[in-house]
């Protein structure tokens, strides 16, 4: 059971990032839950994700201890880095968290994701930059299989959009730290 | 229709279209308003009605007119909005009409909060409005239900000529799973002759009202009303039970502070732990045959909430005190951590537990 959490600011795409998660855990025959935090955090505070993608049931849906957790800012890290279970994965936006976890039971990994999509002339897309990295370390989905699917969501309505989303995918699955 | 991911709000949407409501009238207030800013989309598609009215107790008013004839009407709001539709819901009982009305619950009393709650309990199953009078109160606790339930509730509201309430609340109405909207069976439904449409003279008309000066004839109203609560209360009670049969501890918990519950008891369960889950579907009628039930086998129930404590009487009257029945809630927006839910199971097994 993959218990996902993702967290930063309101406006970084934590909860677009974590419903291509559930999108994709949905299209895999999987029991997924994607549970934002609401009201004033989407507007610029703090803003986190649950999202569960499980072969059984799901009872809670709340993200208390993740296995996943993406984290996207520094006070995130802070709250969360420590709940993180055991041989779980955390992937940080080191472009904008400096800190290092110093646990060891952890798979800890960092990626500069802003700044990778920044030069890339992504703007904004660091959520899906990390999303290919996440893709790459944990092996949850098929690589092919899930950028397809992020492609072909949004290729109707938004199609300069799909392509960017595509690219910055390419760009975080292809990040060699 | 394959599975789509959707918002329990959205679902609640789709699901009153999918159920033939074509009249929407509410008022916006988190965490609820995804559903009218989806009817607000889908209506006007469909040569329906979403209005945003200028207050919730103009909208309960409308919900009152609408469903005098004969049409499906929702309606819906959260915890202070509820407050002011209630004088609205007495009238529409009163009157004997059908409607749908939702409250996705939020932090109270007052303005409270916007984060999930179970606080409204006491008022949507003893007194949504003045008067002698309930009305059926449904809880989902998974999205595909929400879908399930608000196709069902218009059934009910229009078999048994009451407003049907759901009871969901802020994690609930926010979260997404996925769902499909073909599983819902409908019932059937009697012919609506009281409602007040237009007959061209055809026959006798019809009145819909909820004054009687003449105390004896109020009461015979109110009694056939009460006959009707006795039949609803025999034949649509639902509940759901998760590893009852050997539990020492039954948790009893509606909504989403239920998969709070499932949760904790997998972890106790696999440590040794005999505990299980009622969940009550409907709250009011209240499932107390299936928790009299488990007095027989369970040494003592533990009611999980988000309040100070509403449900608990409710279990404690259903038990008959023939067990000792505990309680542990958050309030105020908070959700219990699965941690927290587990510890108190610990702590009452140390007390009830064969293991």
């Amino acid at each position: 059971m993959y218990k996902i959490l993702l967290a930063g600011f309101g406006g970084q795409g934590i909860l677009f990032a974590g419903k291509q998660l559930a999108t994709a855990g949905m299209k895999a025959d999987k029991n997924v839950t994607w549970l934002p935090s609401y009201g004033p955090e989407m507007r610029g505070g703090t803003c986190n994700c649950s999202v569960i993608v499980s072969d059984t049931e799901i009872g809670s849906p709340l993200v208390d201890n993740p296995n996943i957790f993406l984290c996207f800012n520094l006070p995130s890290y802070y709250k969360f880095e420590s709940k993180v279970e055991k041989d779980g994965i955390m992937i940080c936006d080191s472009s904008l968290i400096s800190e290092k976890s110093k646990r060891t039971d952890i798979k800890a990994l960092y990626i500069p994701a802003t700044e990778l999509a920044d030069k890339a002339g992504l703007s904004g897309k660091a959520n899906v930059v990390i999303l290919g990295y996440l893709i790459k370390a944990s092996k949850m989905f098929d690589y092919d299989f899930f950028k397809q699917l992020m492609v072909d969501s949004i290729k109707e309505k938004k199609p300069a959009l799909a392509e960017a989303n595509e690219k910055a995918l390419v760009l975080g699955y292809n990040y060699e730290g | 229709m394959s599975k789509v991911l959707m918002k329990g709000n959205e679902v609640i949407a789709e699901a009153a279209i999918k159920a033939g409501c074509r009249l929407y009238f509410g008022y916006p207030i988190t965490p609820q308003t995804e559903i009218s800013e989806t009817l607000a989309k889908r209506m006007p598609k469909i040569g329906g009605l979403c209005l945003q009215a200028e207050s919730e107790i103009a909208a309960i008013n409308m919900v009152l007119g609408a469903a005098s004839t004969g049409n499906r009407v929702l309606t819906s709001s959260s915890s202070p909005g509820l407050s002011l539709k209630s004088e609205g819901v007495s009238y529409i009982v009163g009157s004997d009409l059908p409607c749908v009305i939702v409250n996705v619950q939020r932090g109270g009393p007052g303005l409270g909060g916007i984060q999930p709650s179970q606080a409204d309990y006491f008022q949507a199953t003893k007194a949504l409005g003045h008067g002698d009078m309930h009305i059926i109160v449904l809880a989902p606790a998974h999205v595909q239900e929400i879908a399930d339930i608000t196709m069902e509730a218009f059934d009910l509201a229009d078999i048994y000529r009451t407003p049907v309430m759901i009871l969901a609340d802020g994690a609930l109405g926010q979260m997404m799973e996925p769902v499909d909207f073909e599983s819902h069976k409908s019932r059937e439904i009697p012919e609506k002759t009281w409602a007040c449409n237009g007959h061209q003279g055809g026959r006798v008309h019809n009145i819909v009202n909820s004054l009687y000066i003449q105390p004896d004839e109020l009461e015979d109203i109110v009694n056939e009303r009460f006959k009707r609560y006795e039949y609803i209360k025999e034949h649509e009670v639902k509940s759901e039970e998760y590893l009852t049969e050997d539990a020492d501890i039954v948790i009893v918990s509606f909504g989403i502070t239920s998969r709070i519950a499932k949760t904790a008891i997998d972890r106790a369960r696999s440590e040794g732990i005999k505990v299980g889950l009622l969940r009550p579907i409907t709250v009011w009628p209240f499932p107390e045959k299936a928790i009299l039930k488990l007095t027989e086998t369970a040494k003592a129930f533990l009611s999980l909430e988000l309040n100070k404590g509403q449900m608990v009487d409710d279990v404690k009257l259903a038990t008959q005190f023939k067990r000792p029945v505990e309680f542990y809630g958050r309030t105020g927006g908070m959700l219990p951590s699965v941690d927290e839910v587990y510890n108190k199971i610990v702590e009452m097994n140390k007390t009830y537990g064969r293991n």
